[in-house]
């Protein structure tokens, strides 16, 4: 009984990913002909994938690296200032901690689409509109995970272990890298993960702030593939196959990436969310 | 001299200013990128440019204007309702998932797991285009079904049927990934209350009402005051089905896509700035009233 709810529901999530591999390996008349949830004779994935990555003279893969290089870059960055943050306010007495705390748990609440328009105004008068800093410098502020390391950093480190160092000589910031970084680095795995995904799975922000092609990540130029093939009319249509076989090359990555880390997120997330 | 002496011996920060070096990475770009652009769209909203006159300081005329927009408050309408098809399913299904799993009496509990996990690793923007593509009128495959079985297709793109159907997109991205925070936090009860309960004659079922969902009962508020925030950000989704259902999403479907296509379709960029900030006003505010509604009924 029990298992044959979770059937129900693992039938439901499988079947968008199993529409979106199905579809990759068919001729874009048999996307249209053919029934949608099962393979047909003329199987195609490898000329489509070929089509993916040559159409518009190859840009796909260089929206492909720009994901992994915006993505990358953001979580390392958050995670790692997150976790400096979060260890900052944990572990130190000093002037402002109750204010600093505070503004950053408002942070948290602050919708960041909303800054997404006021961001581009902002960042269009300094030059910095369309250029990959547009998307990486405010996709390293990730509030939630300052919090989040905070309440990690309190637990996971013994104030005994600080004090030793310090006995020992060893300079404050000898400390942190050397002792207390790798006693946060479930948390910091976790922040990586979230802050990774939150860059990865962005749209709004690279949508604003990019005008060139190849400054694109995946979601915006997939988006544009898109956009073109539901309007478009005769030329539009042949885009179906290759808007669906790149969906499935760009989501590939991450999901195996997820079940070859299965035991970092599992745990991390786990760990992140009772103690938030 | 006292610089010399110090180089020579190892680089060495003190106790009183270390806290503030470790937060300064932080707490500059976040002043650069989050305070900035707020106090730079609060100072865009008390001016107004017209070709005519140019830009003018007109106070709070914007805000004015964006808190009697009807088309501001239609978005946000739209998004309470969004809210509240979506957020009860969701978060139904992922307690009911995560209760499930660790109940402890299914087979391949770690396969499920990471199944119910992949949708997160989806970005909302391909979620919505595959979504796109099976609610597809033209050769959707429930379109598909339909006509085999003689039936009239379904419509997931009509003006009544779109919210839901955005909906489904969200719950389908989403519910994992609440069922995964759940789940740790169930995995967190200590195994004791178990045994105790079942000495006072409780079965599985009654212990997972009575006794497990109480003790994650605000760790589901939590998640529910994010889940509402999200909300009220809604823009992928709809702003990618616009194509595909121009009749059924306005370019003022949500808010944020109200502010998006004041800025770069009519350039009314001061006034797309106080749409921003009243969103985020909106926005405070309503997760604020729902704590403390969620509070006064927990006291209660």
């Amino acid at each position: 009984m029990l298992s044959a709810i979770l059937l129900v529901i693992w039938l439901y999530t499988a079947l968008p990913l199993f529409y979106v591999l199905v579809s990759a390996t068919k001729s874009n008349n048999d996307l249209f002909t053919s029934f949608g949830l099962w393979f047909t004779s003329d199987f195609r994935l490898f000329e489509n994938i070929r089509g993916v990555f040559s159409f518009q003279g190859g840009i796909f893969s260089r929206w492909l690296l720009n994901t992994v290089v915006y993505a990358t870059t953001a979580g390392i960055g958050a995670a790692l200032f997150s976790t400096m943050a979060g260890y900052a306010l944990a572990k130190y007495d000093f002037r402002g901690k109750r204010l600093v705390f505070a503004i950053i748990l408002g942070a948290v609440m602050i919708p960041q689409t909303a800054l997404v328009v006021p961001l581009f105004l902002l960042m269009s008068k300094v030059g910095m509109v369309n250029t990959p800093w547009a998307v990486i410098l405010p996709s390293l502020v990730y509030p939630p995970g300052v919090f989040l390391m905070r309440v990690y950093a309190d637990d996971a480190i013994p104030n005994e272990l600080i004090d030793a160092g310090r006995v020992d000589g060893a300079g404050e910031f000898h400390i942190f890298f050397s002792l207390a970084l790798r006693l946060l680095m479930p948390g910091f795995a976790t922040v990586l993960i979230l802050s990774f995904v939150a860059t990865w799975n962005n749209y709004f922000l690279p949508l604003v702030v990019l005008s060139s092609a190849e400054y694109f990540p995946v979601t915006v130029g997939l988006a544009q593939w898109y956009a073109s093939a539901t309007v478009g009319s005769g030329g539009g249509a042949a885009l179906f196959t290759l808007v669906l076989a790149g969906a499935l090359i760009s989501v590939l990555p991450v999901i195996i990436a997820f079940i070859v880390m299965q035991r970092f997120w599992q745990g991390g997330l786990g760990a992140g969310g009772v103690k938030a | 001299m006292a610089g010399l002496k110090s180089r020579k011996r190892r680089y060495r920060v003190s106790k009183g200013l270390a806290p503030y070096l470790f937060l300064a990475p932080f707490a500059l770009l976040f002043i650069a990128f989050l305070i900035a652009p707020m106090a730079y769209a609060f100072n865009l909203a008390i001016y107004k440019t017209t070709v005519i006159a140019g830009t003018k300081f007109v106070g709070a005329d914007n805000f004015v204007r964006a808190l009697g927009d009807p088309k501001f408050w239609q978005g946000v309408v739209v998004l309470l309702k969004f809210a509240v098809i979506q957020i009860p399913g969701m978060v139904a299904v992922a307690l009911l998932i995560a209760l499930i799993l660790d109940s402890g009496t299914v087979y391949a509990k770690s396969f499920f797991r990471i199944s119910f996990f992949l949708p997160y690793a989806v970005p909302a923007v391909i979620a919505t285009l595959i979504w796109g593509y099976l609610y597809g009128p033209a050769f959707g495959p429930f379109t598909q079904l339909a006509n085999y079985l003689g039936l009239p297709p379904p419509n997931f793109l009509s003006k009544d049927a779109i919210l839901p159907s955005i909906a489904n997109i969200a719950n389908w991205e989403y519910t994992g990934y609440q069922m995964i925070i759940y789940y740790a936090a169930l995995q967190a009860i200590p195994q004791d209350l178990e045994e105790a309960a079942s000495m006072d004659g409780a079965n599985s079922f009654t212990y997972a009402i009575r006794v497990k969902l109480p003790l994650i009962a605000p760790m589901i508020v939590v998640t529910v005051i994010f889940s509402i925030i999200g909300s009220l950000q809604l823009f992928s989704e709809p702003y990618l089905l616009h194509n595909l259902a121009p009749l059924s999403i306005t370019n003022s479907y949500t808010p944020n896509y109200y502010a998006y296509t004041l800025a770069f379709a009519n350039q009314q960029y001061n006034y797309s700035a106080a749409i921003s900030f009243v969103l985020g006003a909106v926005t405070a505010v309503i997760s604020y009233a729902f704590m403390l509604i969620v509070n006064r009924g927990g006291r209660t």
